[in-house]
C-alpha cells in the first residue's frame, strides 16, 4: 500500500514540475479484504479505468490516490483511517466507501475536519444527511426497493409477498422500502423474515415458511456476495421456484454469480440502477473498454460506481479549477449532469444525492447457455424516496 | 399440515445428517485423542474446495469425486497427526486452540487466494436434481440421498466399531491407554488412522454440504460453532451422542426458525444448555469426568 502511495507521489511530482500545480490529494477508502473484498476489488477497477479511458480529466491537475482498506463493515477501522488520511496524509477528497455504517463513522470525521467525500456505495439513504460535504453517486436501498413494490403489485399481478432479508441497517432499509411500495400499491405483505447476518447457515427453514405463507412471491435482499447463491439453490431444491416469485433489489443476482446460482435465478425480477444490458451509446463504450481491460471479470454495478465517481470528482476539480474547499467543492457539484453508463445521472442540488434510472431486469440464458441480465423496463430519473417521504430534514 | 410437519422434520433431519458426517471425526479426535482441532472445519472446507475442483474444473463425475476427496484427505489427516497433532496431545487445551485456529485463518486466507471470496459451487448430476413424490409428499431427491448417506455412514461405523476387531483395539485404546499399549495394540499408528478417517469424513461432510450450505472461505468458521455444539452436546467420543446430538441439534434448529424466524436460531443454544445441565459430559459421553 505504502508503495503505491510513493510511486504515486514521485509521478505526481514529476509531472506536478511541468504542470506547475500541487498534486490534489484523494484518499480512496475501501473494502479491498474479507468476505466482501471482490466488491472493493470492482470499485479499485473502476478507479483505474476511468483514470486510463481519460487521462485528461483533470487537466494540468496532478491527482494523488491513497488507497486505504477498511476490511469490511468495521466502522471503528473506517474512522481511524479517515482521521489519517485526513491529519498524516493531508488529503482533500475522500472518496469510496462500500458500507453504510462505516460511511457514519467516516463522515463524522469528514464533517468536523471539512473535507468533501464522494460516496460510490453506501446506500443508507440518510447518509447524505450526515455531513453538508457529503455528495452520492450509487443509489439508496429504497431507490430500488421501494419502486418494485408498485412494480411487483401492477405489472407482476402479485398480491402477497413475504420479504425475506438480511438482518441489519441496508436489509431492514430494502424490506421497509419495498413494503411500503406494496402496501401503497394494494399489495399485502403475510410475513417478514429477518436472515440472522453475517453469519448465514441453512436457508431451509426460512423458506419453508415462506412456501407455508402462502405468498405468491418473495422479496429478498442480501448483500451482494456468496449469501444470495446458497439462498437460490435452497429456493429451488424445496421447490419454491413453481409457485413463488423471486423478486428483489440487483444485489440478490451478482452478475459474477449467475451461473453459480443456475435455474433458480432464472425469470426473477431485479431492479438496479445498472446492467450490462442498460440501452445506449454510453455503456457500450465502458463496456468495450472493460472488457479490453479485464475479459475474465463480468462487470458490476460496483465498478460503474466507482466510474462514476472518479467523473465527479473530475467535475469538482476542473470546475474549480483545483483551488476549492468543502463547500465549494460540493457547490461544483450540485446539479452536476452526466452521461453515466448506467443512464443519465444527476446530482440533486438539494439533497447532494444521485437521481438515475432504476431498471427492471430478469435473468435469461443466453445463446451460450450462460446465464445474463435482461432488460424489461426502465423507470426513468428515480429520487431516493425516502428523502421525499421520511426525511426530518428535507420537512424542516 | 402434517405434510408441512414432516417437511420441516425432514429437512431439519438431513441438516442432520450433514452435522453428523462432517461432526464425528471431531468427536473421535477430542474424546479419545484429548485433541482439541479447530481445523476440523477447514478439513471439512478443504473437501468442498476438492469437490469444485474435480467435479467443476475438471468435470469427473459426483461419486468417484467424493472416494477421491475421501482418500485425499484420509492421507492428509493422518500426516496432520503425525507431524502436528501428535505433538500437542499432552499440551494444554489453550496451545491446542491457537495452533488449529490459526490453521483455520490459513486456510481461509489459501482458499481466498486460491478460489476468490465469492462463493463457489458445483452442478449437482442430473440423477440428485428434483424431487420425488411418495403419495401426496414430495421430497427433494439431494436431501435423501444426503440422509440415506448419514445413517449408512452411523451403522458402518457402529459395526466397525462394535463388531470387529479394530473397533475392539480403538475401544481399548480410549478406556486405557497404557493398557492398551502394554498388551500390545499400535496405539501411535491406530491414532494416526483414526485422525485420518475422521479428517475424510470431515471432507466428505464438507463436500456434500455445499449445496445446501454453500461455501465461501469463511466456511471453516461458519460452522465451527455449529460442530462443536454438537461434540458437546453428544458427548465427546462417542457415535450415538453425535447421532443423537446432530439430530437433535438439526431438527430443532429447523423448527425454531421456521416457527420463530426472528429468534430461532438461539434456540439450539437453550438447548445444549438443557442437555448439558442434565448430563454436563454429553448425551452419551464415553470420556469418564
Amino acid at each position: 500500500m505504502k508503495s503505491t502511495a510513493l510511486a504515486a507521489t514521485l509521478g505526481a511530482v514529476l509531472v506536478a514540475g511541468a504542470a506547475q500545480a500541487d498534486p490534489i490529494k484523494v484518499g480512496f477508502i475501501s473494502t479491498f479484504s474479507g468476505p466482501a473484498a471482490f466488491s472493493g476489488d470492482y470499485a479499485k477497477k473502476g478507479v483505474e479505468l476511468f483514470m486510463k479511458e481519460n487521462p485528461d480529466a483533470f487537466g494540468d491537475h496532478e491527482i494523488q490516490i491513497i488507497e486505504r482498506d477498511d476490511t469490511g463493515p468495521n466502522p471503528e477501522v473506517a474512522k481511524r483511517l479517515a482521521q489519517e488520511l485526513i491529519v498524516q496524509d493531508d488529503v482533500d477528497v475522500i472518496m469510496g466507501i462500500q458500507f453504510s455504517n462505516n460511511a457514519f463513522a467516516i463522515l463524522d470525521v469528514a464533517n468536523e475536519a471539512e473535507v468533501p467525500v464522494i460516496i460510490f456505495n453506501a446506500a443508507t439513504s440518510s447518509i447524505t444527511e450526515a455531513s453538508p460535504y457529503v455528495v452520492r453517486v450509487s443509489r439508496t436501498m429504497w431507490q430500488s426497493s421501494y419502486p418494485l413494490g408498485a412494480y411487483a403489485h401492477d405489472k407482476l399481478g402479485l398480491t402477497k409477498i413475504a420479504t425475506f432479508y438480511a438482518d441489519y441497517a441496508p436489509g431492514k432499509d430494502a424490506s421497509a422500502a419495498f413494503t411500503e411500495g406494496f402496501e401503497k400499491a394494494g399489495g399485502e405483505i403475510v410475513d417478514a423474515i429477518p436472515l440472522p447476518f453475517p453469519q448465514t447457515p441453512d436457508f431451509t427453514p426460512f423458506l419453508q415458511r415462506i412456501k407455508a405463507s402462502g405468498a405468491d412471491g418473495v422479496f429478498a435482499f442480501m448483500p451482494s456476495g456468496p449469501y444470495s447463491t446458497a439462498f437460490v439453490k435452497t429456493y429451488v431444491n424445496l421447490g419454491l421456484k413453481e409457485s413463488v416469485k423471486l423478486i428483489g433489489p440487483g444485489d440478490i443476482a451478482p452478475p459474477a454469480e449467475l451461473d453459480k446460482m443456475g435455474e433458480g435465478i432464472e425469470d426473477a425480477i431485479i431492479t438496479f440502477h445498472y446492467s450490462a444490458a442498460v440501452p445506449g451509446e454510453a455503456n457500450a463504450k465502458f463496456l468495450k473498454a472493460w472488457n479490453a481491460a479485464y475479459p475474465d471479470t463480468p462487470v458490476d454495478a460496483f465498478a460503474v460506481q466507482a466510474y462514476d465517481g472518479m467523473a465527479a470528482l473530475a467535475e469538482a476539480v476542473k470546475k474549480t479549477n483545483g483551488d476549492f474547499d468543502a463547500d465549494s467543492f460540493v457547490d461544483a457539484l450540485k446539479g452536476w449532469e452526466h452521461d453515466s453508463a448506467r443512464g443519465p445521472i444527476t446530482i440533486d442540488p438539494e439533497t447532494r444525492d444521485v437521481i438515475g434510472n432504476q431498471y427492471v431486469l430478469t435473468i435469461v440464458k443466453n445463446d451460450a447457455g450462460k446465464l445474463e441480465e435482461k432488460l424489461v423496463d426502465t423507470l426513468e430519473a428515480v429520487k431516493d424516496p425516502w428523502k421525499e417521504m421520511h426525511s426530518e430534514q428535507k420537512k424542516n | 399440515m402434517t405434510s408441512l410437519f414432516l417437511s420441516i422434520a425432514f429437512d431439519g433431519i438431513a441438516y442432520g445428517m450433514l452435522l453428523f458426517t462432517i461432526t464425528i471425526g471431531l468427536s473421535i479426535t477430542m474424546g479419545v485423542m484429548n485433541f482439541v482441532n479447530l481445523a476440523h472445519g477447514a478439513f471439512a472446507m478443504g473437501g468442498g474446495y476438492l469437490l469444485v475442483v474435480l467435479a467443476g474444473s475438471l468435470g469427473l463425475p459426483f461419486v468417484p469425486s467424493l472416494i477421491l476427496i475421501a482418500l485425499t484427505f484420509l492421507v492428509i489427516g493422518a500426516v496432520f497427526e503425525r507431524v502436528l497433532a501428535r505433538r500437542f496431545y499432552g499440551a494444554s487445551p489453550l496451545l491446542q486452540v491457537l495452533l488449529t485456529i490459526g490453521i483455520v485463518f490459513i486456510s481461509i486466507a489459501a482458499a481466498t487466494y486460491v478460489f476468490g471470496p465469492l462463493s463457489a459451487g458445483i452442478r449437482i448430476p442430473e440423477w440428485l436434481q428434483g424431487r420425488f413424490t411418495v403419495g401426496t409428499m414430495s421430497f427433494p431427491v439431494y436431501r435423501t440421498m444426503v440422509i440415506g448417506f448419514g445413517i449408512a455412514l452411523a451403522l458402518v461405523l457402529w459395526f466397525v466399531l462394535d463388531r470387529t476387531l479394530i473397533g475392539a483395539k480403538v475401544r481399548a485404546a480410549v478406556s486405557n491407554r497404557a493398557m492398551a499399549e502394554g498388551v500390545g495394540i499400535n496405539v501411535p499408528l491406530l491414532f494416526s488412522v483414526l485422525f485420518g478417517v475422521g479428517s475424510a469424513l470431515a471432507a466428505v461432510g464438507g463436500a456434500l454440504s455445499i449445496e445446501i450450505f454453500g461455501l465461501s472461505p469463511t466456511y471453516a468458521l461458519d460452522y465451527l460453532v455449529l460442530v462443536l455444539l454438537v461434540v458437546i452436546v453428544g458427548g465427546m467420543g462417542s457415535i450415538r451422542g453425535a447421532f443423537a446430538a446432530s439430530l437433535l441439534i438439526g431438527v430443532i434448529d429447523n423448527a425454531g426458525k421456521f416457527l420463530l424466524p426472528h429468534s430461532g436460531a438461539f434456540l439450539i443454544y437453550l438447548v445444549a444448555f438443557a442437555v448439558l445441565i442434565w448430563r454436563p459430559s454429553g448425551l452419551f459421553s464415553t470420556v469418564e469426568h
